[in-house]
């Protein structure tokens, strides 16, 4: 089985996020980026997978700043590849993403075949269209579910067996043959940690190989007017001072609406 | 020229999802401003009572099949092409749910039609769709206009009203036939086979079902200082819930998630504690009857919907309080 897992760098959403003299980007000066989260999950169900079952791990990332520290620790994980699509992706889109990712098959001596299990972060933050799962399921012809968080294969490794999360807590089980394409929410267990001196010595041993894709020209058709930052509806009353004098603000406030019993 | 609206119906185990309540509402104002029909349809297996409820739409469509029992995204944009395609739909709108997703992506890739997800808001200027999709969990909107009104776009939950979608009227009802059925090359199509529901793992307690609520998020930084909020939930009388990252971290069961996947609370009174506020949470508590929220963050969108907030970190703020309430409930 070839595992090949897309992870895609986005702002961290913890850092002020400024908006550019465009009126219509972000302001990339400013931004910190992160691997996106649901990807992070990805990449641990990858390496689940491998330990179970068998078979390769390939991680591929769009350049970005930060990402040869992401693919190396991805390789501290248990990744046997890591692959970086050279290029300026600024302000790319989902379904060109997914275009992109498609054509890393035929460019990267790694076949797409009835062996291949691609794993996606279910969403993404960073763009309009939010998904790139689907959209690769649909260039490739294979079939895909979302919002997975769960996998197990059957005896003879033909097909997947996944649960994906409904609401409320409900969850649903489907089967899909391979290759298929998964969207995960997060990964049977929390991603694993890595110690930076690992990081630091596969840095040494290792590589990050690197495959020439050509953007793809997609033209979603939609006009961004402006991004603004939302007003805050209903903006809470703020409690301030000391410590002492906060707690007990909210101790008055508890027992007025009857919330506290002596 | 502009074409109808569609709204496709989202339903679960047989109950129509509020989500279809919130599109169809939104959806009647703008066809009614754009001056065309406003349809829905029903994809499943058993569902065709679920048509009558949809009286806010001027026709319904159905399509009740066995091999229906929910159906894979493949299946749902293939139906969904042809049928837009046969009635000239201009617009779609689908629910930016779990249940859902993947279908916008797939029909906008097999129609050429742009697709917009995280829709908060949609309007009319001018003759002309204008919609507000939430970025980056929330802290950014970006306001779009579609490309000659034509679009296929993934309405967030909570967005609009679900009563402004609701009506006693009957609506006209077609019950789509079998060529429509027929014309889907199925055999292709149907590669996800679902095989059963994974029923709700049964928790200790039911979060839906309590008064006083402590939720954690990210900010309670790891496993060993949910003994200290546990202190706090004993003194309250409450019990600890927390948002989606606690329990993929494996800190709290899964029957302690608050948000999108997990459960909607109503509790009296809502105490988070190192919760941001993603979209995603906020849709699981804000209709909470207090919500007190601590955060270090002073533009954390928790406090957007909280009554009160502290900007502080809360392991300054919890000893304190732990004390306060026992002092309090001993006096």
């Amino acid at each position: 089985m070839d595992i090949v897992v897309f992870l895609k760098m986005v702002p961290d959403v913890v850092e002020e996020l400024v908006i550019g003299e465009d009126g219509k980007s972000l302001d990339t000066q400013w931004l910190r980026m992160k691997l996106n989260d649901p990807d992070e999950h990805a990449l641990e169900e990858a390496v689940i997978l491998k330990e179970k079952y068998g078979g390769t791990v390939t991680v591929v990332a769009m350049e970005a700043p930060e990402v040869e520290e992401v693919l190396f620790t991805a390789l501290a994980k248990g990744a046997d590849r890591a692959v970086r699509l050279p290029g300026d992706w600024t302000g790319i889109q989902a379904p060109a993403i997914a275009k992109l990712f498609a054509s890393f098959f035929s460019s990267a001596n790694l076949q797409f075949s009835s062996e291949t299990l691609i794993l996606i972060g279910s969403q993404a933050i960073d763009d309009l269209e939010g998904e790139v799962a689907p959209y690769l399921a649909e260039i490739l012809g294979a079939p895909y579910v979302g919002v997975v968080t769960g996998i197990r294969l059957d005896e003879e490794k033909k097909k997947t067996i996944v649960m994906k999360e409904f609401a409320g807590g409900l969850r649903g089980e489907f089967e899909l043959p391979l290759p298929a394409v998964l969207g995960i929410q997060a990964a049977e267990k929390p991603p694993r940690y890595v110690p930076v001196a690992k990081v630091r010595s596969i840095m040494k041993s290792a590589r990050i190989e690197t495959v020439d894709v050509s953007p793809p020209e997609i033209v979603s058709g939609l006009s961004v007017e402006r991004l603004f930052i939302p007003e805050a509806t209903g903006k809470a009353e703020m409690l301030e001072g000391p410590p002492e004098t906060i707690t007990a603000k909210i101790v008055e406030l508890l027992t007025e609406r009857g919330l506290i019993r002596r | 020229m502009q074409g109808p609206i569609l709204i496709l119906a989202e339903h679960l185990r047989g109950e129509i999802a509020d989500i279809t309540y919130e599109m169809l509402g939104v959806g009647r104002k703008l066809a009614d401003e754009l001056k065309v029909p406003l349809h829905s349809v029903v994809l499943g297996k058993d569902i065709a009572p679920i048509a009558s409820h949809l009286g806010v739409a001027d026709s319904v469509f159905v399509l009740d099949h066995p091999q229906l029992d929910m159906p894979s995204s493949e299946v749902m944009a293939a139906l969904l092409k042809t049928l837009i395609e046969q009635k000239h739909i201009s617009l779609v709108l689908i629910g930016g749910t779990n249940v859902s997703t993947g279908i916008g992506p797939k029909l906008s890739y097999r129609l050429n039609l742009p697709f917009v997800n995280f829709c908060r808001n949609l309007w009319v200027k001018d003759a002309s769709v204008g919609l507000t999709s939430q970025l980056f969990g929330g802290k950014i909107l970006s306001d779009v206009r579609l490309p000659d009104n034509r679009g296929v776009v993934s309405v967030y939950p909570g967005s609009f009203p679900p009563d402004a979608g609701k009506s006693d009227r009957k609506p006209s009802i077609e019950m789509l036939d079998l060529p429509l059925w027929e014309s889907i090359p199925l055999g292709e199509e149907t590669k996800v086979i679902f095989k059963q529901y994974l029923e709700p793992e049964a928790g200790d307690i039911d979060i839906t079902k309590q008064d006083i609520l402590i939720s954690i998020g990210r900010g309670i930084a790891n496993a060993d200082n949910i003994a200290l909020v546990n202190e706090l939930a004993d003194a309250l009388g409450g019990a600890l819930c927390a948002s989606r990252p606690v329990i993929d971290q494996g800190w709290l069961p899964l029957s302690r998630q608050v948000g999108k996947s997990g459960m909607t609370v109503k509790p009296k009174l809502y105490l988070s504690l190192g919760i941001s506020g993603a979209p995603e949470h906020v849709e699981g508590m804000k209709d909470s009857g207090l919500i007190i929220s601590v955060n270090t963050d002073p533009n954390a969108p928790i406090f957007g919907v909280s009554h009160y907030g502290i900007c502080a970190d809360l392991f300054d703020i919890l000893p304190t309080l732990i004390e306060e309430i026992k002092a309090h409930k001993s006096e």
